[in-house]
């Protein structure tokens, strides 16, 4: 008798509780976050494609079948390898020269009065960066442009260039203070 | 008057060094060979020019406008005439240069006609506001937030207390005790007129115990029912929250302001600055500047804002010897200026001409705590700078970064010379920067994303047209004929200018590798 009121109270305990923990699963449900987007997260959105997929989406869903390797990515560099690496539990890796090198940070300058208006620079912006219409002057939002190059090749007139964002006083970073010498034991 | 004061956590007893400098009365500063004026003198979106190149303007006349509400217009110190508007040294740890309107002077220092109103004593809170807002007020004490903002916030909530800050408590500073001593009565009626329009219940003016004179000055002209109050002089006392603290004993919390709590605070020099726009219609082109450390002879003057630093160190005599360090600010929270040509602004409020400042060579940290017993902020900053200097930022945060207020006291007392405001600054910028990055980073996922999406309704509509008939295959392809011929006369005409232009430089050389018959036959891919 007393064995099986105890095994009845232990077990609408376990029972009770566990609707609890069922219902607290349902409402209180965090947002999981897949594979994909977390490493997305981590991708530089560049979209500049060469990694050899067409964006950085697409090569965090080939990270994630694990088509591609994790050294692909020349805007995000050693930062970026290094954070994929944490998050997959993997070594981290030199990147792959064949991709191209890490740069400092560009933005596409249109030369307005060579532009011909030929909207070929607009269709290969992967992030909508440049303004214009058919046979009018384009322009880049260079707050926007995150320095693909993407539309460089296209341009006919070959009135795109890539100029290095200027160190101004908005964008200055303190420099790491030179840090104590170490002492010998 | 006796009252309750409250003793905030840490702080340093500091030599003043202020008998330097207090005891001439302030003397009007020459009118500069150029002044310059930063389009940023304050805190929030630089202001942008209403002048050109070559125009003449007078004293007080509005060169730059405000863009935006966190932001405030600039006007011409002096009447003369605009001379560039261009990149020039400013006071900034980056040593890089600020667009500033330069202004050559033309020696007649006349007044654009200012415009009082009738009854300065009964406007109410939105006139006053804009009017602060339209003299280019922002704080004085050396944050440089426009002032027009607090005010405005001050009306829009219930304010408990307003606290005039004359408390000045960084070592060889005196311009604010020269201030009071001068022009008591404009601090007490600018006060007034701050307390009646954002209503405050209480209104007190602090100064620091060691004031005796600005005290005295302050008493004799006290109006109403404001308040006077000395606190002890403690670095850093004038500190914003250390202030609030010590004279009502709320601690304003995390990462709010004084207003959530009920307070407004502005600097004495702020509160005669709107009593002189309000009664006589003056926007904010000077103001007191000490300068002292090593000069012959220390001293407050009234500056003209733009005014080169090196000219006032001559004014002052310069010290004989090797040029010696200038800094802009005091010795706790100064910044070292590289160029004498950097100009005066709003908030700067000295400038010391020292080298008694070096430290010695840095060592380990040997988490003696001294750091810990002196933060005003009841931070840990040995655990900060080992977070900082690991790069660990999140940790960094964790323990209240962003609630340094980087007083330097931590860094005064440290046995090993450790820099540790150096260090927060760069956590401080790191994280900044990282935070750029992310928002931009997910901006262009958004866009990309987006374009994604539209160029897949795109295709599906395209398909759908096709498919019905609406657009034949030859229409298409007789459109991409035309649209080739139209791109390649273009290429053609663009050719023809670079040549012509080429010719005109008069350089022969032909670079084909980047010229544009790299690529000659367009793609006529969509």
């Amino acid at each position: 008798m007393t064995v099986i009121s105890a095994l009845l109270v232990v077990g609408s305990l376990a029972l009770a509780s566990a609707l609890l923990m069922g219902y607290a699963a349902a409402r209180f449900q965090r947002e999981r976050l897949s594979l994909v987007d977390k490493i997305d997260a981590l991708l530089p959105q560049t979209q500049c494609g060469q990694c050899s997929y067409p964006g950085c989406r697409p090569y965090a869903e080939a990270i994630a079948r694990g088509d591609a390797d994790i050294n692909q990515c020349p805007p995000g560099g050693a930062l970026t390898i290094g954070a994929l690496a944490e998050l997959l539990g993997r070594d981290a890796k030199p990147l792959d020269p064949g991709r191209g090198t890490s740069k400092l940070k560009q933005v596409a300058f249109i030369d307005e009065a060579l532009c011909i208006g030929c909207f070929k620079c607009i269709l290969a912006c992967p992030v909508d960066a440049i303004l214009g219409a058919p046979k009018q002057m384009h322009t880049v939002v260079s707050s926007e442009c995150t320095g693909c190059e993407l539309c460089v090749e296209p341009c006919p007139v070959d009135c795109i260039d890539m100029r290095v964002v200027d160190q101004g006083m908005s964008n200055w970073r303190w420099p790491r203070p030179q840090d104590a010498p170490r002492m010998g034991l | 008057m006796s009252q309750t004061l409250w003793q905030f956590h840490g702080g340093l007893k500091l030599p003043g060094h202020k008998a330097l400098s207090n005891r001439e009365p302030s003397i009007p500063a020459a009118i500069p060979e150029r002044l310059f004026l930063p389009l940023q003198q304050h805190i929030g979106i630089a202001s942008r020019p209403t002048v050109k190149i070559g125009e003449k303007v007078l004293k007080g006349q509005l060169i730059a406008s405000a863009e935006g509400y966190v932001s405030v217009p600039v006007h011409a110190s002096t009447s003369g005439t605009v001379i560039d508007i261009g990149d020039y040294p400013v006071a900034h740890p980056s040593d890089v240069d600020a667009r500033c309107i330069v202004i050559e002077p033309d020696g007649d220092d006349v007044w654009v006609e200012r415009r009082v109103p009738a009854q300065c004593d009964l406007l109410g809170p939105k006139a006053v506001n804009d009017m602060i807002r339209d003299a280019g007020i922002v704080g004085l004490g050396g944050a440089g937030f426009p002032s027009h903002v607090k005010v405005n916030e001050g009306v829009e909530n219930v304010v408990d207390t307003l606290i005039i800050n004359g408390a000045e408590c960084e070592p060889y500073i005196t311009c604010d005790d020269r201030l009071i001593r001068e022009r008591a009565d404009e601090v007490i009626a600018g006060a007034s007129l701050i307390s009646r329009t954002v209503q405050a219940k209480r209104c007190i003016v602090a100064v620091e115990d060691d004031m005796r004179d600005a005290y005295a000055a302050l008493e004799k002209v006290l109006i109403g029912d404001i308040e006077l109050a000395k606190v002890p002089a403690i670095y850093p006392a004038g500190g914003e929250k250390q202030l609030i603290f010590t004279l009502t004993g709320k601690e304003v919390p995390c990462g709010r302001l004084p207003i959530h709590i009920g307070i407004v605070m502005h600097n004495v020099a702020t509160a005669a600055a709107v009593y002189r726009v309000v009664h006589y219609g003056e926007p904010l082109v000077s103001r007191y500047v000490t300068v002292t450390g090593s000069v012959v002879s220390p001293r407050n003057m009234q500056v003209l804002l733009g005014t080169p630093v090196g000219d006032l160190v001559d004014q002052c005599g310069r010290p004989d010897g090797p040029p010696k360090k200038v800094i802009m600010g005091g010795p706790m929270m100064g910044i070292p200026v590289q160029d004498e040509r950097v100009p005066v602004i709003k908030t700067t409020n000295c400038i010391l001409v020292t080298d008694a400042l070096e430290r010695g060579p840095q060592m380990p940290c040997i988490r003696c705590g001294d750091c810990v017993d002196v933060c005003p902020v009841n931070l840990l900053p040995q655990q900060l700078y080992w977070y900082a200097r690991a790069q660990d930022f999140d940790t960094a945060q964790d323990l209240h970064l962003f609630d340094c207020i980087d007083c330097g006291c931590c860094a005064q007392v440290c046995p090993s010379n450790i820099p540790l405001v150096q260090y927060f600054f760069f956590a401080k910028s790191e994280i900044a920067a990282e935070e750029e990055a992310r928002g931009s980073a997910d901006r262009a996922r958004g866009a990309y994303e987006s374009r994604t999406a539209r160029l897949a309704k795109d295709e599906a509509e395209r398909a759908r047209h096709l498919q019905q008939g609406d657009i034949g295959e030859s229409r298409a392809k007789n459109d991409r004929g035309q649209k080739k011929a139209y791109i390649q006369a273009a290429i053609e005409r663009t050719k023809a200018k670079r040549a012509t232009a080429r010719e005109r430089e008069g350089s022969p050389k032909d670079n084909a590798t980047v010229g544009p018959d790299r690529k000659s036959t367009p793609e006529s891919n969509e």
